[in-house]
């Protein structure tokens, strides 16, 4: 039985993990994804979940951190300065290899910035993960239904990889309201990690979640294990959508609010007989490196448009790898582009 | 030497409790982390806690202490033991956490997660070790330090017109509704090790019977950055640490 409700993209990301068998969520609140602890503040509680607000970003990654070492399906939310905080807890969770959902709604920065869209935290979200050799898996939805949707997926991958796992977003994505196809609650998967701690032992080996390793070659060893879960993830997680023309003179490289842009400027530009693809990369980290390598061969151009000064851009252009040229299309500082600006400035570049 | 019949007749008396592993500690001559750990392990094995015992080890020179004690172990970022130990109590309600954290770890970069931790009331128990120095990272200056003591960044004395006065936590913790047990111990003759172990057991059984957030400070010794040998570290202790922070049960717990 599925029903079909109107929710923001705040609901959405809360209301599928609760589906997926999060049953702990630790925040602090920042505009703008307040509607995410909201939500669970009012909800986990009918499926005897807890909800805690934290004292600050700082605390609530590391109430993270503690949920996770017990194996738990875990979240928390928030906005681009609350993820700058959060980068020692997710390094931390990195090197000592625990799993957790972070959903982060970007808005404009730096500093304090704006409760505007924004893609500015698309180094933040693909590189990030504090200090050190690692990062945290970067899944970036488009529209509310996919919020729900990779909401539930990104547990199990999170379990699966021992890793952080991003839901980036954005103000428009976090506060729009759209038909969502829900699903019935799940109940939480069983703790039998054979790395989880607490409860009773009853008999078996004491754990340690640790990530204090002073003898370099351990570190290593660990560093590498980590790099090859992340290779595997490469293979198994890697996903993109493409839309539009099958026979394109040009293709826009976009991903989340950014893409949705690009599909109505796709549609308008078809009118005109204007033919034109889209990359929707929907995993960031891992990249999907393929689509970009293969149309750069039988396109004249890969334009890309975000919502930053050029993040984005640089991993479409190390998939390119010089196979043709690709032009920047942006707006920054909580500032949206537009289909009508887009359309102008991409018939520029044609 | 006594022979075989003799030790087959012996009672045990007094042996490495259960919740201790074999490890050899790394502490440093005379320095009371080593009684502090014993305390704490002769304390869950009488509660018959070793089994569903999670320590949260902190940064400073008991960063290792996930090696000595024989328990579940989680090594949390510096000063964030007790949040850690709140995500661990609240999806793991059995278990029986605590969090071994020193002067610096909790005072001076952890300060805000203790005291919300006491403030929501967490059934978690802190063991505080104050030895008034950042020991690990070679004797600097802590919250906690004394007017006039000289560490390696205040090497003409703790000058209060710069580094403000000594951070008094059991004081500031003391008002908290929050808290179920809080008490100041020490560790220097038999009569201060008992009383520090009947507060840490105390501390503990508040735990077990959910009454809320609990926390011992140990005055500790640190022969090695206060410049002294060992039973000068001790008499430190009891002519100037203890003038600074008088041994004191803040908030008592009756089970």
């Amino acid at each position: 039985m599925s029903k079909r409700v109107m929710m923001t993209g705040n609901e959405a990301v809360a209301e599928g993990a609760i589906a997926a068998g999060c049953r702990y969520f630790f925040g602090y609140p920042i505009t703008p994804q307040n509607a995410i602890p909201q939500y669970m503040a009012e909800h986990l509680a009918e499926v005897g979940g807890v909800y805690l607000q934290a004292e600050s970003e700082l605390a609530s990654i590391n109430l993270v951190y503690g949920a996770a070492a017990t194996g738990a399906y875990v979240m928390t939310s928030s906005s681009s300065p609350g993820i700058s905080l959060m980068q020692e807890g997710l390094s931390y969770m990195l090197g000592s290899e625990l799993p957790c959902v972070v959903v982060n709604m970007v808005r404009g920065g730096p500093g304090l910035g704006n409760i505007g869209a924004a893609q500015s935290d698309y180094w933040l979200a693909t590189r990030g993960a504090g200090h050190g050799d690692g990062r945290c898996l970067t899944f970036a939805p488009h529209r509310v239904q996919e919020m729900y949707d990779w909401a539930a997926e990104a547990f199990p991958i999170a379990q699966k990889y021992r890793c952080p796992v991003m839901i980036l977003g954005d103000g428009l994505l976090a506060n729009m309201a759209e038909p969502v196809r829900l699903r019935e609650r799940q109940e939480p998967p069983p703790r039998d990690q054979d790395w989880a701690i607490g409860g009773r032992r009853n008999g078996r080996p004491r754990r340690i979640v640790n990530s204090l390793w002073t003898d370099v070659p351990v570190m290593e060893a660990l560093n590498i294990r980590i790099q090859e879960r992340f290779e595997q993830a490469a293979e198994n997680e890697t996903r993109w959508e493409e839309y539009g023309n099958d026979d394109p003179t040009f293709v826009f490289a976009a991903y989340g609010i950014s893409a949705r842009i690009c599909k109505t400027v796709i549609d308008r530009l078809a009118e005109e007989g204007i033919r034109a693809r889209l990359i929707r990369p929907v995993s960031l980290f891992p990249f999907p490196h393929k689509p970009f390598a293969e149309w750069a061969q039988r396109v004249e151009r890969i334009v890309c448009v975000e919502l930053s000064m050029g993040q984005f851009v640089e991993d479409v252009r190390l998939a390119v790898a010089g196979e043709c040229p690709v032009d920047l299309i942006w707006r920054t500082g909580g500032v949206v582009l537009t289909p009508e600006e887009v359309m102008a400035r991409v018939k520029e570049l044609l | 030497m006594p022979d075989a019949q003799d030790l087959a007749d012996a009672e045990v008396v007094y042996r490495r409790p259960a919740a201790l592993t074999e490890v050899q500690m790394r502490y440093c001559p005379g320095c009371t982390h080593g009684t502090a750990h014993r305390l704490v392990a002769e304390v869950l094995e009488e509660l018959d806690l070793i089994d569903r015992t999670v320590i949260v080890v902190t940064v400073g020179c008991s960063v290792y202490a996930d090696k000595y004690f024989n328990v579940d172990a989680v090594q949390a970022a510096h000063g964030r033991g007790p949040a850690v130990a709140t995500g661990i109590k609240r999806s793991s309600p059995e278990s029986i956490v605590f969090t071994y954290q020193g002067d610096g770890d909790l005072a001076a970069i952890g300060l805000s997660e203790v005291i919300h931790t006491a403030q929501r009331g967490e059934s978690i128990t802190v063991i505080f070790i104050n030895n008034a120095v950042f020991g690990m990272t070679r004797g600097q200056m802590a919250p906690t330090t004394l007017v006039g003591q000289k560490t390696t960044t205040t090497p003409r004395g703790r000058d209060p017109q710069i580094a403000g006065m000594p951070m008094m936590v059991c004081e500031l913790l003391a008002s908290i509704a929050g808290v179920a047990y809080l008490a100041r111990e020490t560790m220097i003759d038999p009569k201060t090790v008992r009383n520090a172990k009947r507060s840490i057991k105390k501390a503990f059984q508040a735990q077990v019977d959910g009454a809320g957030f609990s926390l011992v400070e140990l005055i500790s010794t640190c022969p090695v950055w206060w410049y002294k040998r060992p039973l000068e570290a001790i008499a430190w202790i009891r002519e100037e640490m203890l003038e600074q922070y008088p041994l004191q049960v803040f908030v008592e717990y009756e089970a």
